[in-house]
């Protein structure tokens, strides 16, 4: 199955704000580990590999200013 | 030169050909006497072949240096004749546990069933092996041993390579028609040939200290990262025979190498890890050996020119993390050996040894890639890498799908040879190429193990299940696993053969020498089974 980018989460505003929640109280380091971990996190849940790679190459494209 | 090991001193013998005006002749030369030339002069001269051996130095190594030896090359020292003795003498484990900060975050089985002939793991100091090795070919009547022999210079030809050799009492020319380098990763015949050797280097460094000392650790492989009594960095736990306990620490890139080697440095070090790991008092040790290094993860292009080949260190280095570099060095060996041996018989052309090249540069890929993903794991290289890395030792704690991911060194396993022109397409189960399975048997009556069975003929092996067929052809040795007690047979009274094989009753698999294997026949003809033979000997 590919990657799904059209919009699928029923409360977007609900999951920004937990995400905001929590790295509200954590240093540059703690966030950076508590993305990480979210990330592996997902990643497993996932589970596929090259869905994960699509992923990553979208994710990496997407840093224009 | 240590507490526990006394280095012997081989001697030098004037060669008859010094002085001569006439070079010197001889069929096979390999050049180091390290543990992959040693392994290569044995297993060619139990193949039946002479060779030369040269070595710079009279001694076996210095330190303990490689001390992890796998499953895998414990079979094939089997099939030397030397399992036995690292058994017997070495710290056998196949457990690991792992450390982030001050909790343990997961421990590991490389072995976890029962029904194999050597566990995961020995350890053993390398100057034991070498010097095993080095009675093993002497023992053998066909190899000489040319120690305080230095490769000055080489010029390759159509018909083999012309060796400049110097000796404490003079210099002399050898005409070798094979030339093998198994001369370490400062390899003088590559450097000789000017053969780019290219990869990635590393930017840490990292400390080894083994000491001498009565500790009841148990025999497992402990790996800390970011430990209290090393903050920042990585630890290596690993026990020795005769009480040696090898500890390396990670130091950084910018440690100086010849301060941290001081033993007024490595001391507290070694000192404040042991407290730390035990929570209790150290107990008394010793230094028996310190050294600082770096490591490289790069490869020859090619390990065959010509009539030259490399092997070992000389042809591809990884980093020491997954014991991937003396293990794939006798992987090498077990690969090239049978090749060349049916080369010089005439029973293959010389291009069968270009299959070497295929399925060994793959192997050292293979070696290549697991060691470079270790490192990254434990040196990581950006503030976003030693996040991840801590997340995945954080979530490992308490999720197996993490634990998986830690990385302290993927430890060496035989590479499956995908893809080898060597292998004939076809059929189901284990995958072509692949490494044998060992298994319990029962052989009239007694209990024995599936691998000492196959090639220590030295020749191609048919593995029959259930019946052999009417006509086997020549220059393979049929064997037949029953699941009943019958003469000639070996009873694979647990069915492990049959599940780790995975075939069916009726299959014959093609071995080679090395007990890779190279076809999945069902009750074939004799021309099936020729053809497939034909192929693994490399005739077009």
């Amino acid at each position: 199955m590919p990657l799904q980018t059209e919009p699928r989460l029923a409360d977007p505003d609900a999951l920004y704000e937990a995400l905001m929640q929590a790295h509200r109280a954590l240093d540059e380091a703690r966030s950076r580990r508590l993305d990480a971990r979210l990330v592996l996190l997902l990643a497993n849940h996932i589970g596929d590999l090259e869905v994960l790679r699509e992923a990553i190459a979208l994710a990496t494209q997407g840093d224009e200013p | 030169m240590t507490a526990t090991y006394q280095n012997p001193r081989y001697a030098f013998r004037r060669p008859a050909a010094l002085g001569g005006a006439v070079p010197e002749q001889a069929r096979v030369v390999i050049v180091g006497a390290g543990v992959v030339g040693l392994t290569m002069a044995l297993d060619l001269a139990q193949r039946g072949i002479a060779s030369l051996v040269l070595d710079e130095d009279d001694t076996v190594s210095f330190g303990s240096r490689a001390i992890c030896w796998a499953k895998r090359t414990l079979e094939i020292f089997g099939r030397l004749g030397l399992g036995a003795r690292f058994l017997e003498k070495g710290v056998t484990w196949s457990r690991g546990r792992v450390f982030f900060r001050d909790q343990e975050a997961y421990g590991f089985d490389l072995l976890p069933e029962q029904g194999h002939e050597y566990p995961a793991f020995v350890n053993l100091q390398q100057y034991y092996a070498e010097e095993w090795l080095v009675q093993a070919c002497a023992a053998s009547g066909l190899v000489e041993l040319r120690w305080k022999t230095r490769v000055t210079g080489l010029a390759p030809h159509a018909a083999g390579t012309l060796l400049h050799l110097a000796t404490p009492e003079g210099d002399y020319a050898l005409q070798a028609e094979w030339l093998l380098a198994c001369d370490g990763a400062r390899s003088t015949v590559r450097e000789a040939l000017a053969l780019p050797f290219q990869g990635q280097v590393f930017r840490d460094r990292f400390l080894i200290a083994d000491v001498v000392m009565h500790a009841d650790f148990p025999s497992e492989r402990w790996f800390w990262f970011d430990p209290p009594f090393h903050p920042g960095q990585s630890v290596l736990l690993h026990k020795q025979p005769d009480d040696v306990w090898r500890i390396d620490f990670q130091l950084g890139w910018d440690a100086d190498p010849e301060v941290e080697k001081q033993p007024e440095r490595v001391i507290p070090r070694v000192q404040a890890m042991l407290e730390g790991a035990s929570g209790m008092a150290a107990p008394a040790f010793a230094l028996e050996w310190v050294s600082v290094y770096t490591f490289r993860c790069r490869r020859l292009e090619r390990f065959r020119h010509g009539r030259i080949l490399f092997a070992g260190d000389s042809a591809h280095q990884v980093s020491p993390f997954g014991a991937r570099g003396g293990n794939g060095g006798v992987q090498d060996v077990d690969n090239l050996g049978w090749k060349l041996a049916a080369v010089l018989a005439g029973e293959a052309p010389e291009a069968l040894l270009d299959s070497y090249d295929d399925e060994r540069v793959l192997a050292a890929d293979e070696n290549i890639l697991n060691s470079t993903r270790s490192t990254d794991f434990i040196t990581p290289k950006n503030t976003a890498a030693h996040a991840y890395r801590d997340a995945v030792l954080q979530l490992a704690r308490t999720h197996g799908f993490a634990r998986q991911m830690v990385n302290s060194g993927r430890l060496s396993r035989p590479a499956t040879l995908h893809g080898s022109p060597l292998s004939t397409p076809g059929g189901e189960g284990l995958p072509l190429g692949a490494p044998p399975p060992d298994a319990p048997v029962l052989v009239a009556g007694r209990a024995d193990w599936l691998l000492r069975h196959i090639g220590r003929d030295g020749r191609f092996t048919l593995l029959c299940f259930g019946q052999v067929p009417a006509e086997v052809p020549p220059g393979i040795t049929p064997l037949l696993v029953a699941d009943d007690d019958r003469a000639g047979a070996l009873w694979d009274h647990s069915g492990l053969v049959l599940r780790r094989w995975q075939a069916r009753a009726g299959d014959c698999l093609l071995l080679r020498p090395d007990q890779h294997l190279a076809a999945r026949l069902h009750a074939p003809s004799a021309a099936e089974i020729a053809a497939a033979h034909r192929r693994a000997l490399g005739h077009a």
